[in-house]
């Protein structure tokens, strides 16, 4: 089973949390000037990177705060663990 | 390459099966081909073969990275049906199920298609509705669905715990008699012989790693074995369809996650028919080995390892045991997983692209094995015709622009 690391609660099983897909998605600030192209893009199309990507995660059998984790999609090993109100960083190892 | 039959078949004992010749060519890639295919898993086989066998086109390459059938063909549960809520995924379900049942007589190749009944079970008051409301689709679509009570679900699975007093009581099921399994190894086989046999160049171990454009027309693919020429290409890459895309500057709506499967040691028969159930996502059946083969739900994380969680693993054996009391001693003789391409409505892409020349094929999620053969009739169609076949003609990828999914999530999608 994988650890995840809650930046509030530390190290906890993996079985406590939620993925919530992939993190730093901005939501468009005038939604009305958007075109369906752009909606689309918003709402459906994903990077669905293979190897490190930043996701969200919710500790929902914890303390149910959202963070951003860095992740590699192919070996599952995590990176850094950061609020979600952090910028991106760089990949991890 | 010899017809297979009985006489063959004898034929052969008498050398003791020293003369047989190999089921399909192992070519090196030539410069150029009318079409190349990238994905040599069940549904780029298909594609290639209905390319050559309903339009005539013979210079074709399917092209994949490992070996034939290695990926998600080689790992799902083999489960067949058409039940699907909407006209649009019914009837290109339904064409795939139309195509099984002549399969093994189309390709000369036994893929061991066992039309056993699929049940989807209902646990609670709106399961039921649901039930009714697919069942009653599917009869008004021509496809062949019952409901079922529990006393009549005993007497066809009388091991399953349908009491009133279970953890998720079994209020009753839909049935689709035409539904089954077939051996998934053996699909990749035949198409990829019967496609063999039509001229059809199938190259193991050669991954694409670029798709070369000009002005906006697709002029070929870059290869580990170099570059490979092309008047069209038609990619079924599954869990990678995003990878591929990326090399041709195309976004794609999809997530590739891990979805596990695990079977049984041999055992007696005793399973007759497909048992599924979408509340506590299980699903089950019972190989000709004797092997029950159990599928999971997918992992929510994205994910390209070909391995999922043990935590998924886990809640899929409780409800299997929960459903099943008489297997809870069974012992498990293999774990795996696969990368499926999630789509945000759970249903496929099958469509042309921005670039000229370039078709997806894609997005088949956790369901893909029983389209087998009705996507690579469709895709090839699209393909040879530069048009979707009306079957296809909604599944295209500017839905998404248009709003016009198919949501397959809540009815008949959940699991497979």
């Amino acid at each position: 089973m994988l650890l995840i690391r809650c930046p509030w609660c530390g190290l906890r099983e993996q079985a406590e949390f939620s993925c919530g897909g992939e993190a730093h998605i901005v939501r468009p600030l005038k939604p009305d000037e958007l075109t369906d192209e752009q909606w689309a893009d918003y709402l459906f199309m994903r990077d669905n990177t293979k190897g490190w990507q930043t996701e969200q995660w919710v500790h929902s059998g914890g303390c149910r705060r959202w963070f951003n984790a860095q992740r590699d999609t192919v070996t599952y090993k995590f990176g850094i663990s950061y609020k979600h109100t952090d910028p991106k960083p760089e990949d991890g190892d | 390459m010899k017809k297979y039959s009985v006489f063959t078949l004898a034929r052969h004992a008498l050398d003791r099966r020293k003369s047989w010749s190999r089921a399909w060519r192992d070519p090196s890639p030539k410069t150029s081909y009318d079409v190349v295919i990238v994905g040599g898993g069940g549904h780029g086989l298909a594609t290639a073969y209905y390319l050559a066998s309903e339009h005539g086109i013979n210079n074709i390459a399917v092209v994949e990275k490992g070996w034939i059938g290695g990926g998600n063909t080689g790992r799902n549960t083999t489960i067949v049906r058409s039940n699907y809520l909407w006209d649009e995924a019914a009837h290109l379900y339904e064409k795939s199920l139309v195509l099984w049942e002549s399969l093994s007589q189309e390709l000369n190749f036994n893929v061991m298609f066992s039309q056993r009944g699929v049940m989807n079970l209902g646990h609670n008051l709106q399961d039921m509705r649901d039930i009714y409301r697919r069942s009653n689709a599917n009869m008004l679509n021509g496809i062949d669905s019952e409901i079922l009570t529990p006393q009549q679900i005993s007497e066809i699975v009388p091991i399953m715990n349908t009491s009133p007093y279970a953890r998720y009581p079994v209020l009753g099921a839909s049935f689709q008699r035409r539904g089954g399994i077939a051996r998934h190894d053996a699909v990749a086989w035949g198409f990829a012989r019967a496609a063999d046999k039509l001229g059809v160049d199938v190259i193991q171990n050669c991954e694409v790693t670029g798709i070369r454009r000009n002005n906006g027309k697709v002029e070929g693919v870059e290869t580990t074995r170099g570059f490979i020429g092309a008047r069209k290409v038609g990619v079924v890459a599954a869990g990678h369809s995003s990878v591929i895309a990326e090399m041709a500057g195309i976004r794609m709506p999809i997530e590739s996650h891990p979805l596990q499967a695990l079977v049984s040691e041999p055992i007696k028969p005793i399973l007759h028919t497909v048992v599924m159930s979408n509340a506590v996502h299980g699903y089950i059946s019972q190989s000709d080995k004797g092997e029950l083969v159990i599928g999971a739900g997918v992992d929510s994380y994205l994910g390209y390892g070909q391995r999922g969680s043990f935590s998924t693993i886990e809640g899929n054996i409780a409800a299997i045991v929960e459903l099943f009391p008489i297997f809870s001693r069974v012992r498990m003789l293999r774990h795996w997983g696969g990368i499926v391409d999630v789509c945000p409505d759970a249903c496929p892409i099958i469509s042309k692209t921005s670039v000229d020349g370039l078709y997806f094929n894609c997005g088949w999620g956790t369901g893909g094995f029983k389209a087998t053969p009705g996507s690579g009739w469709v895709f090839a169609h699209t393909i040879a015709r530069d048009e979707p076949h009306h079957l296809n003609a909604a599944f295209g990828i500017d839905r998404f622009v248009s709003g016009a999914l198919i949501n397959e999530h809540g009815a008949a999608g959940v699991a497979h």
